[in-house]
């Protein structure tokens, strides 16, 4: 066990805190500036938090958030900005879902297959916007957004009722998947609802990524082309073969995110599959500082924000909109990456005065010990 | 880092078994109370996305809900959706309202079918309605849908009859096959007055969350695109995204037809009505409440409930009077019209 080192965790936890902080005074200033109570939609959601079906929710829309945000967490390593996960999530959610309406294995089959069917879908998706970077250099930024684009426009034609589309109604689906692909949750009654058995999934997949970027080679030259390629390439890394890599991983893991809602309730891809997870993902990992367990907090924290305002417009004897908790996650956007500099700047600042102190103490001491000698020497 | 994690992952431990202590507490479904009284709260109306203020759809669902405070001195309120909500957040949606005591508790789009099909068994007592979908079938479920081609097929016997140049525009928000309906209609009823005529065709998004029937900017540029085409009447039938088309064509002095609400006698495109002329109207308001008059009167409505021309469940606005007294036009869209309602007419849906 290492030294518990104060400074480190001062200043880890100093960012997010203070983020918060300001996002919720900023908020309390826009209530206020509204003329309503700047203090208590915050109790009402508190108070919703108890309830254990508000709980089940957030739990659950925490584990789609948490996959996301690993996803770009793993680009942000090194040094990459997989805004795609957008696309790549909806992408493989979509062919999943086909694969499991067509293909009828046993469970024990089914399952891994249609989750490596997710898996292969995202990192294809992103693998065009990395091989689109090494080879002719194009910004990985502008490869994901215009990717998204082309996601939106490719599932539009692969759900056309002449493809693979099922119409239900006046909503266009991609059937009912095979029941040996859905993945059993935990039933909590049913006035509490049942906790996605993918949270699971998630949750494994935050310690891989703890393991993998701390504990291997392989992590390890990641970290370092994302510190700096150059020193990384003197090492004998290979940066092009990293940036692809990268870009397979972050898309391997951001078409995984949408299937605890695909797998455990909804088993069809249609129109009214949720869209945004992987913006929202960019928000929560720079909120988790790229930690595996800070994102955990924040994807909680997103998640509570989500589940919880609903209650804000039936709060009686005043309703509240529940667009408050929007504006609160735009603000902890802006909070944060304010946030995170000013601290950064300030543990600078805090080290360069502790490391001229400690060189001074050193100097001293060695004038110290030469004027003993000097004496001694007499 | 390393270091960092281990605490932190002491901390999320702690976490954790706060949350497991607290996890034991009641659901918020058992600890609300007001549904006991057994008196209703009026209609509980959960929107679609855009929510209110669409000029459109969502808007016709809550002039339904005005009406029947008037008129039935009934109560109610309306609930707006989430960006990028998932089923989950619509079944909290719809439960709450039911639980709340809201009766009938109505979805107002497709998107709620299977929020509904979920939460309806749950409330035997309370009626739930859905506007646009007629696969829930259920006995406290009514599934309020319309021939939204019907009325389609009249706006394109009347575009293709108000066109000089022969060349119209359909203008659709969102690439969905309930949108599909309208163009089928349309284009089979301007296509039965000339098989020639030119029809331009443009869907604004793929997906709604791209804005595709909240997006005026984007209307004005497709509808500026097909006039420039040579287009001389546009219909479209793309929610809030209908107010450029609308400003555009009135910009170019050419005919546009509005959808779902009578556009001409809205006071946001109060400067262009010359322009409008027509709009093909979609009951919504009338299905509401109806739906809430039927559960007032003890008789709640169940099963498919089907507006058509027939019924009056659609129809074409007829408040511009340059369209009124256009004798040749009021003849065709009358024989379409009797055509529709006695069966010889057969309009596609897709």
């Amino acid at each position: 066990m290492k030294k518990f080192d104060r400074e480190r965790v001062l200043l880890a936890v100093a960012g997010p805190v203070i983020a918060l902080v300001a996002a919720i005074l900023l908020t309390s200033v826009v209530l206020i500036a509204s003329g309503k109570s700047p203090i208590e939609p915050y109790l009402l959601m508190m108070e919703q938090a108890a309830f254990s079906d508000v709980q089940v929710l957030i739990v659950n829309q925490a584990s789609m958030y948490y996959l996301a945000a690993l996803a770009v967490a793993i680009g942000f390593r090194m040094n990459l900005f997989n805004i795609g996960v957008d696309g790549q999530y909806r992408l493989a959610a979509m062919m999943t879902a086909v694969v499991g309406a067509h293909l009828a294995l046993p469970s024990f089959l089914q399952i891994p297959l249609l989750l490596l069917v997710g898996m292969l879908t995202g990192a294809f998706w992103a693998g065009i916007a990395g091989v689109l970077k090494v080879t002719r250099g194009v910004s990985e930024v502008v490869a994901t957004i215009m990717l998204n684009a082309i996601a939106t426009s490719l599932i539009g034609y692969l759900t056309l009722k002449d493809v693979w589309g099922v119409q239900v109604g006046n909503n266009m689906t991609t059937g009912v998947m095979n029941e040996s692909g859905w993945i059993p949750g935990i039933d909590l009654g049913p006035e509490v609802g049942e906790i996605y058995g993918l949270v699971f999934l998630s949750v494994a997949m935050g310690v891989a990524y703890w393991i993998v970027l701390n504990r291997t080679r392989f992590g390890f030259d990641l970290r370092a082309s994302g510190e700096s390629e150059t020193a990384a390439a003197a090492s004998g890394v290979d940066a092009r073969r990293m940036v692809l890599t990268a870009m397979l991983i972050s898309g391997a893991v951001a078409g995984l995110s949408g299937l605890p809602l695909l797998l455990g309730d909804v088993h069809t891809y249609s129109l009214s599959f949720p869209t945004g997870l992987g913006f929202t993902g960019i928000t929560i990992a720079l909120l988790g500082r790229n930690n595996p367990v800070g994102i955990a907090f924040a994807a909680l924290l997103i998640a509570f924000l989500d589940k919880a305002s609903p209650a804000l417009d039936y709060a009686t004897p005043v309703a509240y909109e529940k667009e408050i908790a929007t504006i609160m996650q735009g603000l902890i956007v802006f909070a944060v990456v304010i946030s995170y500099e000013a601290v950064r700047q300030w543990g600078l600042r805090r080290q360069q005065k502790r490391v001229g102190l400690e060189l001074a103490a050193a100097a001293a001491a060695q004038n110290n010990s030469e004027k003993k000698k000097e004496v001694a020497a007499r | 880092m390393r270091r960092l994690s281990r605490i932190a992952v002491a901390g999320v431990a702690t976490a954790a078994l706060t949350v497991g202590v607290s996890a034991c507490g009641s659901s918020s479904t058992s600890s609300s109370s007001s549904a006991g009284d057994g008196k209703s709260k009026g209609i509980g109306l959960a929107y679609d996305i855009g929510g209110r203020g669409d000029q459109s759809f969502n808007d016709a669902a809550y002039a339904g809900l005005q009406r029947a405070k008037k008129e039935l001195g009934i109560d109610g309120r309306d609930v707006e959706p989430q960006d990028g909500e998932s089923n989950a957040d619509k079944v909290q949606r719809l439960e709450t309202l039911a639980k709340q005591g809201y009766n009938p508790v109505i979805g107002v789009g497709y998107v709620y079918s299977e929020a509904i099909k979920e939460v309806a068994p749950k409330f035997p007592k309370t009626t739930f309605g859905i506007i646009d979908d007629e696969s829930v079938k259920a006995d406290n479920v009514a599934d309020m849908v319309f021939h939204e081609e019907e009325a389609s097929y009249l706006a394109g016997v009347a575009a293709a009859k108000a066109s000089k140049k022969n060349h119209i525009g359909f203008i659709g928000g969102v690439d969905v096959p309930l949108i599909r309906k309208f163009e089928a209609g349309f284009v089979q009823g301007a296509k039965s007055v000339n098989p020639k005529i030119k029809i331009e065709k443009q869907y604004l998004t793929q997906t709604a969350e791209e804005g595709g029937f909240n997006s005026p900017d984007k209307g004005e540029n497709a509808a500026k695109g097909q006039i420039d085409a040579g287009a001389d009447v546009v219909y479209h039938a793309a929610g809030l995204s209908g107010q450029g088309v609308i400003k555009a064509a009135a910009e170019h002095k050419v005919w546009a037809i509005g959808v779902d609400s009578d556009q001409y006698k809205q006071d946001s495109l109060a400067k262009y009505k010359d322009y409008i002329l027509t709009s093909a109207l979609k009951n919504v308001s009338g299905a509401v409440f109806d739906l809430a008059k039927s559960v007032k009167d003890g008789k709640p409505l169940s099963g498919v409930v089907r507006g058509s021309l027939a019924n009056g469940g659609v129809s074409l606005a007829d408040s511009n009077p340059a369209f009124k007294n256009d004798a040749d036009l009021q003849a065709a869209l009358k024989k379409a019209e009797e055509g529709i309602k006695n069966g010889s007419i057969k309009v596609k849906t897709s």
